[in-house]
């Protein structure tokens, strides 16, 4: 049965490394954040008190650039369905759970590909991650981003069949799930509207475990945004493999 | 168990459309069975039914003595299928599409590059196995979807309109593959097609179904002489009439219509 996850998984990164347009038109944002946010608000943020702006943003950026990858792989869902594909993946004689796994692993490698690119774009403005163990712990993160809404984008996707639509619910969805997370600011000293939306936003905890494992510095605490993103994971996996097995051509 | 196909009172209806409507038959194991009928008659859909991309509306199906319905995964492994439509992946090459068909249908490693270089002998794609997909013609998309379709060596094959744009000599040759799987290896195939001649030619049972109900059934020479005609097109139209259909029609039908009128 693993192999069938194998080879979704296999499908989906020769994809993705045969149209290296994507890959290299998705930096753009990541790049664009870290030029005007990172060096823009920088003196501002310093002269605050807060210290160095770039060190806090970059593990938001990267986080951003997963978010974005992963949520939009569920459009390879929709183009399936458009392009007949989808038909030889569901008549196959595998559960639907495990081909669910097979896509959202692809998925999450390809966007976690894109997360360690960015990870090291920011070097280049001055990022510095604190050790070697924080490192790896980062990517563990980043992983754990990177299935999370890999997972839902898949899951949206296998409702609908509109290509259309597609972007724009997701445009919908990313926008408000990356700024309001602690992406771009502190979570400390927020009004209690926003302090509550943070709180309630996944990302929150992704960005902060991301931030926590590079730079040293969390606001939830490594164990509660481990115990959030993994537990939130598996959920939502679970609930796209069921969305995913009432598909019908 | 003689029968690689049967179905019971089976239904699909879409709202009010009923796209099929209560239809049964047999399918005898080792035979060649087309399933005629206009556009829009319902034969697509049925196949759908039949292998498990959608649900009907009622009704019953065993495949290889497997309820479709109720053990979908099992049933899955029985049968082979080549879609109406597109249903190859571009971005990969031929070769890779196999592969990723084989281990799919979780067949044996040792065996798999010798099925994968068998079926593309067969439809004679050898030579391109390593360039992508997009790269190819219409009919030798066609007959990759058709090798891919043999790779795990399945009791009975589907084949929805296998012919439908390709040449003569692409059509000669795909039959006669299908003739030999059917001689030498037993496999049951279920095909549509709109060729008459074609399904005349080569099919052992034929059933006429017509919006969603099928209208006639038996060998070739039964249905000739019931309908009192000489050739299996003559039967047909006998069967179907000869109004085209677009009372049916989707809405994209619909509206080349209108532009056709405006024009
Ligand atoms: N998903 C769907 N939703 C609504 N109506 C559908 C759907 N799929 C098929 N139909 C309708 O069901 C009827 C039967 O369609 P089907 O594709 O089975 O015909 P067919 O016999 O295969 O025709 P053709 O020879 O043109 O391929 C048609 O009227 C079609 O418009
Ligand atoms: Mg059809």
């Amino acid at each position: 049965m693993s192999g069938a996850i194998y080879v979704m998984w296999l499908r989906q990164l020769k994809r993705f490394w045969r149209s290296k347009a994507r890959m290299a038109g998705s930096l753009g944002q990541p790049l664009l954040f870290l030029f005007a946010l990172g060096l823009g608000f920088g003196p501002v943020y310093s002269a605050a008190g807060q210290g160095n702006y770039l060190l806090f943003l970059a593990p938001g950026v990267i986080a951003m650039s997963i978010l974005f990858t992963s949520m939009f792989n569920g459009i390879e869902v929709i183009w399936d369905r458009q392009f007949g594909f989808l038909k030889e993946t569901l008549v196959a004689p595998v559960s639907r759970i495990n081909i669910m796994i097979g896509k959202t692993l692809g998925g999450a490698t390809v966007a976690l590909i894109q997360g360690v690119v960015v990870l090291l774009l920011t070097f280049l403005f001055g990022f510095r991650v604190h050790s070697i163990g924080g490192f790896f712990l980062g990517l563990l993160f980043m992983i754990l981003i990177a299935v999370l809404f890999t997972s839902l984008g898949i899951a949206i996707a296998s409702r609908m069949t509109d290509m259309h639509g597609f972007p724009i619910i997701m445009n919908f969805l990313i926008m408000p799930i990356f700024f309001l997370s602690g992406a771009l600011f502190p979570l400390e000293n927020l009004p209690s509207v926003l302090s509550i939306i943070t709180k309630i936003n996944p990302l929150s905890y992704g960005v902060d475990g991301v931030r926590g494992a590079l730079t040293g510095t969390t606001h939830f605490g490594l164990g509660l945004d481990f115990l959030v993103c993994s537990v939130l994971a598996m959920i939502i996996l679970f609930i796209g493999s069921k969305l995913f097995s009432k598909i019908e051509l | 168990m003689e029968n690689s196909l049967e179905v019971k009172n089976l239904s699909k209806h879409f709202g009010k459309l009923k796209a099929v409507n209560n239809i049964s038959f047999n399918v005898p194991k080792g035979s060649i069975f087309a399933f005629l009928g206009p556009n829009g008659a319902g034969k697509s859909t049925s196949i759908k039914m039949f292998t498990s991309l959608t649900k009907p509306t009622k009704g019953e199906i065993l495949l290889e003595g497997i309820n479709v319905l109720k053990n979908p995964d099992n049933a899955r492994k029985q049968f082979g299928i080549v879609f109406q439509d597109h249903s190859i992946d571009d971005e990969l090459t031929a070769y890779e599409n196999l592969k990723f068909h084989a281990v799919l249908y979780q067949v044996p490693k040792d065996i798999r590059e010798t099925r994968i270089s068998d079926a593309l002998k067969l439809v004679e794609l050898e030579d391109r196995k390593n360039s992508l997909v997009k790269t190819f013609s219409g009919g030798m998309k066609r007959r990759l979807e058709i090798a891919r379709g043999l790779v795990h060596n399945p009791k009975i094959l589907f084949l929805d309109e296998p012919t439908t744009g390709l040449d003569p000599q692409t059509r000669n040759s795909i039959w006669k593959h299908i003739k030999m799987l059917n001689k030498e290896h037993g496999m049951t195939i279920f095909l549509t097609t709109h060729y008459m001649p074609e399904a005349e030619e080569i099919a052992d049972i034929v059933a006429i179904i017509d919006h969603g109900k099928i209208t006639a059934q038996g060998t070739v020479t039964e249905l000739n002489k019931k309908a009192k005609a000489k050739t299996l097109e003559e039967t047909f139209l006998k069967f179907t009439g000869k109004s085209i259909r677009e009372e049916q029609g989707s809405g994209l039908d619909m509206m080349r219509r209108m532009r056709r009128l405006r024009h």
